[in-house]
Order: structure tokens, then C-alpha cells, then sequence
């Protein structure tokens, strides 16, 4: 599946740029992570704690960072795998640009694709997930960035606050058809 | 006044009791000591380059003794192919090796890449996470004809491309049928694909394997279709195991639809590694396994043309069909597409020309091959969905122009290379418009009307080919197995008979139907025969259930070796009294002598038999036992009428089949309870096939239908209360019991009457709609109905 959107976030280009490269900020705002370690140069190793629809895995991973053009743009790619429940894997290519009054826009278009037993138990409910695992991450990165670090945190604190929240949002958009 | 045993008898199932009482043996029931257990790691990408496994974390964790991979297969065959099928230009197809465990490369989702046994199932999961494959990713084959452009990626690097074979049939047609299409008055095309879909037998496929140091004997124990054809394949061409070091059983079987006919990977496993373990070793497929490791069913793509002249004759019919293999080629799956579909492209219609073109494709998904019907629901599909278009088009009534251009003189040989015995297509089509009230269809359809629904009528009519055969011809089409059947008849000293027969019921019954058989030509109780099947230590030879082959193959032998032990009784009875043996006659169970009042009892020549102290020794041998293969002339060709009546709810697009009658010839019955029961079942799968079943890739070749959620069996609150009737006869002239065969019937013929019907309701509904693909989801029918592209699926 593919999604884009955008966000403008509080605080200047290169402290958004910065941001993205760091494990820290990213360890806080990728959804359900356990563990981010390395640097933008080699990467980074992750650990990931989700459930998609009946399946619940721990995805050992790798992201990279490439394309980097300092500070317009650059693509984070992920991939993750979760032994017997398959593997997940995406790419979200953003751009920054600056919107005036120390703002930044941030343009993401992301890709995901999963494999194994997620594609064969899980199709029917990934789209809404990679969309929501999209929206939750960009806006804990905004507000990680503009609120200096704390923000983000109890949202991703454990990979059991993201089922409700996915509960919530997929018969939200149940209700809203 | 119906029969209350023998041949024509409505006799309750006997096999029933076991399996309604929870005491049905299934190949899950057995456990042997010391049994270890085997789990399977599957390759979750559809294609990729296996640059290692690092099995050494599993090997050390609790329980596990072998982790096995390709390597350990290294002086194994690969699970071969049934059929070689040669194309148009004279070459055999292209057949790459289909190993027991990936080697080098994995091909599809659910590839097998190693397997874990361990002492305990669960230790064998665990261990299996451990294993580490380190694969890349290769982009995956998926689109058919995508899968045959130049420069495409291959599924096989070793093939030239990914096209098994390119079959024309009957390729010296070829230029007359093009020529009669170019000059026709009217062509009617449509371009339409047979959905792909899974059998999901009740019972999961499972196997046991054994091994006895002490004679170097190994024994299978599997979920098979036909137990004897395992051991030949894996025998003989697998694990280099000969016939009489190998017993295969196959106990009772939850269901097969076709599925259980192949040999798999996973059975050659578990014989392989019960050796090398000398241990059992046991694998029980999952359901989410099943799913990516049975074999598929259908998956073609076709375009079919049908020229007319003026008068609304059928000229000639032209085909171009795009099928699937899959990954690799399952056991008989080069046959389905070409001679199981080829033959039956007449259909019931006497049309001179026709030309069948198929291109036979693999790609990175689970094997495709026969599931119930097998080639013969393709053929038929695409005949009756165009033959209804034509007559849309020609603004005529399908019922009409289907008479007008029926076979009505038999034996008739079709232009493909068949030639059928027997039938009566008229009579089909009066009994089903008589089941169905047809003449009362327009007031039902203005009651639908007022209730806000559009009502649709939907005809079918079908032959197929049952009892494949004979094998000199099979052999001359590429198969490499006869498709004869046999059966030993053993009479034991009381009187009471046990029958091997090579068939194997997978549910259909014939513990029960055989033994009225049996009873109809001895004149005893069938309480009094056994049927015994399923095992290659206790039958002769067996070729197995599939292709409704089992009455019309299997029944045939069963008779052949019963007239022998009924002519070899006379012989001894004769004796007994002091007769001719000419004037005995055998009736209820007693021999008598023509014209006199002397007589003996079937127990008291039986006994004779086998206490031969009054016996004509000198002439005949002590015993009552005798074995009959028999090689069937010709296919058998059942054929019937279909109809299927419909309400589409135009504001959602649901279908619902409101009506469905069968009106099928399948010569004659031996159990019409059990008939009815097979047609049911048929009719279910066609019909799920027609609204709801669909198996489906991503583009990426991951199976994304691969659980209950979203594939979508029918249930019975799918399905309407069906109208079966068998009443038209006409038998078959080449067998001794005259019989067609119904076990697939039901499955051929109604999926093409399911889609006339919705498309009859949306065009009598004003909706000017040519075709929908099956399954004609609520989705499908709403888009065409209001003209909207359908989203990616």
C-alpha cells in the first residue's frame, strides 16, 4: 500500500532534520519500539512490538536511511521480521521545506508491504494499520520535536497502547463510511 | 417400490456410523511409538535466493534431533510429474525439478526451506524460529501473461522462459477454424477467467513415516486419494524405495476434491526421515499451512470466440486459454488445462470446428492442479457463458438456440478427438425445465419485482469425461501411469467376501456402494462384504479415486473379478450336483440347476472351497478368490442440465440463488441416496466458486486469502434447498454396470448456470452487462451493474 500526507512542524529545518536521524527520537516515535541503536551512517537496529489484526509479533529489524540530501530530503527504510508471523518492510521518502516563522513542512509518502502469515491473515486490515502506524509516528515526531522529548513518549511507551488505539481508530472508520 | 439393497438401493452409508461416532480412523488417529515430530519452515516471500540457513541455534535447542535442509536431500529425486504434455510445434513441455526441500532458490509462499524434528511438536515450532534463512528477494511472477513477455523474470533460471507449453488442440484445425471465424455471420467473444481456488478438505493432509530396521521395510501413512500411485512416485522416483520395501496406507480420508491426489514433498519427508532417524516421524499440516502447500485448483484465463451463420448454428469455437501451474508442476497438473479440457470443448453441442489453444504458465504461487471437475469446469464455463452471450446477442432464447445445435445421434465423434457413447441432451433439458417451473418463471420475476429485486433465470448444460482411459491412448497423451483399476474379490469359507479394490473413498461412500454390487450379483446381504481399500500391503494395484473413476474403473474391475469367483462356484456347485455346469444358475444366494428343484447354497459351495473333500480337485483348485484389472474402452460421459435461479439486490449487488435444479444423466445408479449426496456436495463447491471462493496473490505473490476471513467457503446458509434428479438414463455402452460416474458433476455444471442467472437478472433489470468474473461478489455485481471500474483487488 502506499499513503502520503504532510505535517508542519513547530521548530526550524535543521532541527527537524535532525531529529530524523537521531535513534533516540525515533525509538520514541516508531510505534510499538522496543529498541533503537546504531547511527544514520550504518543504520540502525530495532526492535518492534506489534499486533495486526490476530497476529502479534516481535519484528527484528533494520532501518537505513538513504537519498539523504541535507536538509530537503531523504527516505527511511525499514524492514522487520517476525519469525513465524512474517515480515513487514516500508520506505517513507520525506521532504522538509521551510514554511516561514521557523516552521518546517514535513512531506512524507510512505510504501509497506508485509509478507508471510501478516499478508495471509492481515490483508484485509493492513491498510488501515500502515495508515495509522503512519499517523502516529509523524505526529509523535511533531510533537517530540517541538515539545523537546517527553510528548511522545506515552504513546509508544508498549506495543498494548497501539491495539486500542487501532481498535478505536478501525471502527472509527467503520462508523464514518 | 425402491429396492432395499443391491443395485439401485437407497442403502444408509455404512461408513457413516464411524465417522458420525467420532471412531472414523484418519491418519491424524495414528501414533506410533517413539514418533517424533516434524515442523515445516516455509519461505514467506514468493521468490528469492537462498544464500544460506544457519540452522546451528535450532540444532541446540530442547527436543530438537535434525535440522533438515536441501542439502540433506542431495541424493534424493525431485517429487515428480504425471504427465508430459507435448506442445503444437512437437516439443515436450518444459519441466523443471521440483526438489523436496528448496534448493537454491524458494519459489512460492510456503516453499518449504528446512524442517525441524523434534520430540514434541511445540519443541519443533520453537526451534524452527531459530532457524535463520538468509534470502533475497527476487520480484515475484505472478500475472499470467505478464509471466510470458520478453525479458520477464523467471521463475525457473534453468527454462528458457516461463512457458510450460504452448498445446494447440486439434492443431491441424487450426486454419479451418480461423477461416471459419473470419467468414462467420456472427461472433460472439468474451473474455472471462476461471478463478483460482483452494479444496480445503475438512481433514488437513498429514503423514507418518516408519521404518523397520529389521526388514528394511518403510511403511507411509498419508492422506491419499490413491495410496498405490504414492508408492510408485515417491518409490520410484523420489527415494529409490522398491515397491516391495514400501507399504503406503491411506486410512479413512476427510475429504479430498482432488487435492489428495498428488504426492507431496512432505510425505517423501517423513519417509526419508523416519530412516534417518530411525524413528517415526510425524507431520500434521495446519490449516494456515494447507492453505500454501496443498495444491490450487483452476486459475485460467480464456478468451473463447463462437462463430454462427445465419441460421444460429454453431460453426466453430476457438479458445486461447492462459493456465497456471504455479511454481512447480504437481503430479498431474500438465494434463488439467490440455486432455481433461481440450476434449471436452464440444461440450453437448455438435459445432464441426474447434480449435483450443492453452499456454501453460508458471509462476511464483503454490502448484495448481485437478480439483473436482479438473479441466472439464473450465471447458464448460467458457462454452456455456459464450453460448448464452451468443444468444443475448442474437436476441434469441438460450434455451433454443442450445437445442437447436445439441448432439442427437450417438455414438458422435466430436472434432476433439473424443467420441461419446451415449446421451440425451433433449431429455436433460425437459426434466430440468419441468424441476424448475420454468413456466412460471415471469410471474415469479414480477413478484420479485414489486419486492424491489431483479429475478434471473440461468442455464447450464455440461459433458464431461469420467474414468480416464484407456491406457494405451492415455499413454500416447503423455501420461506416464496406466489408468486401469483393480480389485481382488476373496471369498472366505462361510461365504462372506472381502473386496481390495484400488479405489479409495475419500467420503463418497464405497464401503457401502460397492458392497451392494457385490450383493445385487451374488444375492447376499451386503453385511456380508467388505470393502477394503486404501492400503498397498492389502490391495493388489490401485490407480485411486479421482476423475469420478471409481464405479466406472474401479466398479467395473470389482464385477470382472466376481464374475470369475461366480464362474468358479458354479464349477463347484455343478459338482456338488452332479450337474452341468452350463445349467447352474445363481440367484439370492443359492445355485441351482435349471429346470430341476436341486440346489445348494452360496455358504455351502464357499465352504466346498476351502474343505475340499467333495471337489472336482482334478479340475479346479481349492480357494474362491480372484483378481481383475480392468482398462476401460473409453471415457464415460455423464451429462446433465442445469438451472439456477437468482434475486440481485440492485442496491447492493448480493446475489442470492433463490433456486437450483440439477438434472443430470449419470447412466445407471447404484445408490441414489448417495448420487444425491455427491451432487449436493458438487453444487456447493460450484457455486462457492460462482459467488464467493477466490484464491488471491498480491502483486508481490503473497497469498493474501489464505484463512476463513477471507476466503469464503459457502455455507449452508448460502445455499438453497436443491432440486436432484437422475431419472434420465442412458447407460453406458463400454462397462459392465453401464455407469457414468457423478462424484463431479455438480461442480462442472453450475458455476456457468449461477453466472447466467445474475447476468439475466441484470439484463432483464435494464443493466446491459456482458460478463462478471467469478466470484460474483455483491461488489462485482454492484460495479458492473453501475459501471464502475472495479479497485485493485
Amino acid at each position: 500500500m502506499e499513503l502520503s500526507g504532510h505535517r508542519i512542524v513547530d521548530a526550524p529545518r535543521a532541527e527537524v532534520w535532525a531529529a530524523l536521524l537521531n535513534p533516540d527520537v525515533l525509538k520514541d516515535c516508531v510505534p510499538g519500539c522496543q529498541e533503537m541503536t546504531g547511527n544514520p551512517e550504518d543504520g540502525f537496529a530495532a526492535t518492534v512490538v506489534q499486533k495486526v489484526g490476530p497476529v502479534k509479533a516481535t519484528f527484528k529489524g533494520v532501518v537505513t536511511l538513504e537519498d539523504m540530501n541535507e536538509p530537503e530530503s531523504l527516505t527511511l527504510n525499514g524492514e522487520g521480521k517476525g519469525g513465524a508471523a512474517g515480515f513487514a518492510k516500508g520506505g517513507a521518502k520525506c521532504v522538509l521545506s521551510e514554511e516561514g516563522a521557523g516552521q518546517t513542512r514535513l512531506e512524507y509518502d510512505v510504501e509497506a508491504k508485509v509478507g508471510g502469515k501478516l499478508a495471509q491473515l492481515g490483508s484485509r486490515i493492513i491498510d488501515g494499520f500502515a495508515k495509522k502506524m503512519a499517523d502516529q509516528f509523524f505526529e509523535d515526531f511533531k510533537a517530540r520535536v517541538e515539545g523537546g522529548g517527553t510528548s511522545a513518549a506515552p504513546a509508544a511507551a508498549d506495543a498494548a497502547s497501539a491495539e486500542p488505539a487501532q481498535k478505536k481508530s478501525w471502527f472509527g472508520r467503520r462508523s464514518a463510511e | 417400490m425402491p429396492k432395499d439393497g443391491g443395485i439401485g438401493a437407497s442403502t444408509k452409508r455404512r461408513e457413516d456410523v464411524r465417522f458420525l461416532s467420532g471412531t472414523g480412523q484418519y491418519t491424524d488417529d495414528i501414533n506410533l511409538h517413539g514418533q517424533a515430530h516434524a515442523y515445516f519452515l516455509r519461505s514467506d516471500v514468493a521468490h528469492g535466493t537462498i544464500n544460506g540457513i544457519d540452522t546451528e541455534a535450532a540444532e541446540a535447542m530442547p527436543g530438537v534431533l535434525k535440522v533438515f535442509t536441501a542439502k540433506d536431500f542431495e541424493g534424493v529425486g525431485g517429487v515428480p510429474c504425471g504427465w508430459q504434455v507435448t506442445d503444437r510445434f512437437g516439443e515436450v513441455m518444459q519441466e523443471p525439478k521440483h526438489p523436496v526441500l528448496a534448493e537454491g532458490r524458494v519459489r512460492h509462499v510456503g516453499d518449504p526451506i528446512a524442517v525441524v524434528v523434534a520430540e514434541t511438536l511445540a519443541q519443533a515450532r520453537d526451534a524452527a524460529e531459530a532457524i535463520v534463512p538468509d534470502i533475497s528477494d527476487l520480484p515475484a511472477v505472478v500475472d499470467l501473461k505478464a509471466a510470458l513477455e520478453d525479458g520477464a523474470q523467471k521463475v525457473h533460471e534453468e527454462l528458457k522462459s516461463n512457458l510450460c507449453y504452448d498445446w494447440g488442440f486439434v492443431e491441424d484445425n487450426r486454419d479451418a477454424v480461423d477461416e471459419a471465424i473470419r467468414n462467420a455471420h456472427h461472433v460472439t467473444t468474451l473474455e472471462l477467467r476461471n478463478n483460482r481456488l483452494i479444496a480445503n478438505p475438512m481433514e488437513p493432509r498429514v503423514a507418518v513415516g516408519d521404518y523397520n530396521r529389521a526388514n528394511d521395510e518403510h511403511t507411509l501413512y498419508t492422506t491419499s486419494q490413491n495410496p498405490h500411485v504414492i508408492r510408485l512416485l515417491m518409490g520410484a522416483f523420489v527415494l529409490g524405495i522398491p515397491e516391495h520395501k514400501l507399504r503406503v496406507v491411506a486410512p479413512d480420508v476427510g475429504g479430498g476434491f482432488g487435492a489428495k491426489i498428488y504426492h507431496y514433498a512432505e510425505e517423501a519427508f517423513c519417509t526419508f526421515a523416519a530412516k534417518a532417524l530411525g524413528r517415526p516421524v510425524k507431520w500434521t499440516s495446519s490449516r494456515s499451512e494447507a492453505f500454501m502447500s496443498d495444491a490450487h485448483g483452476r486459475d485460467h484465463v480464456t478468451k473463447i470466440e463462437l462463430a454462427l451463420d445465419k441460421d444460429n448454428n454453431f460453426t466453430a469455437l476457438r479458445t486461447e486459454t492462459y493456465a497456471n501451474m504455479g511454481a512447480y508442476l504437481s503430479t498431474f497438473a500438465p494434463s488439467i488445462p490440455t486432455w481433461l479440457h481440450g476434449t471436452l470443448m464440444a461440450g453437448n453441442y455438435k459445432t464441426p470446428l474447434i480449435y483450443v489453444n492453452v499456454k501453460a504458465v508458471f509462476t511464483n504461487t503454490v502448484p495448481v492442479d485437478a480439483y473436482r471437475g479438473a479441466g472439464r469446469p473450465e471447458a464448460t464455463y467458457q462454452l456455456e457463458r459464450v453460448v448464452d452471450q451468443a444468444a443475448r446477442e442474437l436476441g434469441v432464447s438460450p434455451i433454443e438456440l442450445r437445442r437447436q445445435n445439441f448432439i442427437t445421434e450417438f455414438p458422435y465423434a466430436t472434432p476433439v478427438a473424443v467420441e461419446y457413447d451415449t446421451g440425451d441432451y433433449h431429455a436433460t433439458m425437459d426434466k430440468l425445465l419441468e424441476m424448475t417451473d420454468h413456466a412460471g418463471f415471469e410471474a415469479r420475476a414480477a413478484e420479485s419485482k414489486k419486492n424491489g429485486k431483479l429475478r434471473g433465470f440461468g442455464l447450464a448444460h455440461y459433458i464431461e469425461a469420467c474414468g480416464i482411459a484407456p491406457s494405451n491412448l492415455v499413454g500416447q497423451l503423455g501420461a506416464r501411469a496406466g489408468l486401469y483399476e483393480s480389485a481382488t474379490v476373496r471369498v472366505n469359507a462361510t461365504g462372506s467376501i472381502s473386496v481390495m479394490t484400488g479405489s479409495h473413498s475419500h467420503g463418497q461412500g464405497h464401503e457401502t456402494t460397492f458392497a451392494q454390487v457385490i450383493s445385487e450379483m451374488i444375492g447376499i446381504d451386503a453385511n456380508q462384504v467388505d470393502i477394503i481399500h486404501g492400503d498397498t500391503g492389502r490391495g493388489p494395484m490401485g490407480m485411486g479415486t479421482y476423475g469420478s473413476r471409481s464405479i466406472a474403473v474401479g466398479g467395473s474391475a470389482m464385477v470382472r473379478a466376481a464374475e470369475k469367483v461366480i464362474n468358479k462356484a458354479k464349477k463347484i456347485a455343478a459338482h456338488l450336483m452332479e450337474a452341468s455346469e452350463g445349467d447352474i444358475e445363481l440367484k439370492d444366494g443359492k445355485f441351482s440347476v435349471a429346470g430341476t428343484d436341486k440346489e445348494v447354497a452360496w455358504g455351502d459351495v464357499t465352504l466346498a472351497a476351502y474343505v475340499p473333500h467333495n471337489y472336482p480337485l482334478e479340475d479346479i483348485e481349492p480357494g474362491l478368490e480372484e483378481t481383475a484389472f480392468y482398462d476401460p474402452a473409453n471415457f464415460t460421459y455423464p451429462s446433465g442440465a442445469y438451472g439456477c435461479e437468482v434475486e440481485v439486490d440492485p442496491e447492493t449487488g448480493k446475489v442470492e440463488i433463490v433456486g437450483f435444479a440439477a438434472a443430470d444423466d449419470f447412466g445407471n445408479v447404484i445408490n441414489p441416496m448417495i448420487v444425491e449426496g455427491q451432487v449436493h456436495g458438487g453444487l456447493a463447491q460450484g457455486i462457492g466458486q460462482a459467488l464467493m471462493e477466490n484464491c488471491a496473490y498480491d502483486a508481490d505473490g503473497q497469498l493474501i486469502s489464505a484463512s476463513y476471513m477471507d476466503y469464503a467457503m459457502p455455507r449452508s446458509s448460502d445455499l438453497p434447498m436443491f432440486k436432484v434428479d437422475h431419472s434420465c438414463v442412458t447407460p453406458c455402452t463400454h462397462n459392465p454396470l453401464g455407469v457414468k460416474g457423478c462424484g463431479e458433476a455438480g461442480a462442472i455444471g453450475s458455476p456457468p448456470a449461477v453466472v447466467n442467472a445474475v447476468l439475466d437478472a441484470l439484463n432483464r433489470g435494464g443493466h446491459k452487462v456482458a460478463h462478471i468474473d467469478m466470484p460474483t461478489s455483491p461488489a462485482r455485481v454492484w460495479a458492473a451493474m453501475n459501471k464502475t471500474p472495479m479497485a485493485a483487488e
